[in-house]
């Protein structure tokens, strides 16, 4: 199963069509309605980052094969003024614009692998991954 | 897309339909805080049975109407939050906390009767005068 969909966020309808895109395209691959749910709020929260602090970015989905299991992988990038101190963006509860600081931290707990890298000035690319174990 | 707000006796239902953008849920909180006063509302029902994803920015929402619908007399009720999605908003650490949440709209006007009906037990014979 392959076919990466390349999403470009500028607008807050885009947040609403990524989550619908990522749901669609986990349902393709056999994941729970559960996990699409998760996968969907996760996409929501990170998409909406980039709306709010970077104003544009691009977000990829796709779905890879690995051994046994299969990933639904998440890649948002932007090259917005980046995170100053990751370590507390990803604190429950901290934000510099004024929402509830869930974002991240939220995301990171809805996924099963969860990276982020920011660098000031350059821009922030968070790379996000859901298992499901493939029956055969 | 507009969410339609209907109005039942003292209560407000607004029943949304479809996905919202941030926009709308902004537009949404904008309209029922309007109508609670143009309407003398006592209640306000919120139904988002038809959501298949609750965000941070979604229950910030729903959190802003209730406290601001509270703040101009009317209590409101949160219903239909879909089991995946009740999930996906507890590990994303989203609990509307301090809001009344029903399981569907039967409940939820259930819900809003209440006090009515506890305002009426303090008035039977007997019991203190308000």
């Amino acid at each position: 199963m392959s076919g990466v969909l390349n999403l470009s966020i500028a607008k807050d309808v885009d947040v609403v069509r990524a989550r619908q895109q990522g749901r669609e395209l986990a349902a393709k691959a056999g994941f729970s309605s559960g996990d699409q749910t998760v996968i969907a709020a996760a996409i929501s929260e990170i998409a909406r980052n980039i709306l709010t602090y970077a104003g544009y970015g691009e977000m990829s989905l796709d779905v890879q094969t690995n051994g046994d299991r299969e990933g639904f992988m998440v890649v948002a990038r932007d090259q917005g003024p980046g995170i100053p101190d990751v370590g507390r963006a990803m604190e429950d509860g901290y934000s510099t614009s004024g929402g509830l600081g869930l974002g991240l931290p939220g995301a990171k707990r809805l996924m099963d692998e969860f990276e982020i890298v920011s660098v000031a000035g350059q821009g922030t690319t968070v790379t996000m991954t859901k298992w499901r174990r493939l029956t055969s | 897309m507009e969410v339609p707000i209907l109005k039942q006796g003292h209560y407000l239902i607004a029943s949304i339909q479809s996905a919202l953008t941030d926009a709308d849920l902004s537009q949404l909180r904008e309209a029922l805080i309007e109508r609670v006063g143009r309407f003398r509302a006592r209640g306000v029902i919120v139904d988002v049975t038809a959501l298949d994803v609750m965000d941070s920015f979604a229950v910030r929402t729903l959190r802003d109407i209730a406290h601001m619908a509270r703040l101009r007399g009317s209590e409101t009720v949160i219903v239909g939050i879909q089991p995946e999605v009740a999930f996906a908003m507890v590990q994303l650490g989203l609990t509307l906390k301090g809001i009344a949440t029903a399981l569907d709209l039967e409940e939820g006007l259930a819900f809003l009767d209440q006090p009515v009906e506890r305002l009426g037990d303090k008035r039977t014979p007997g019991g203190p005068r308000p």
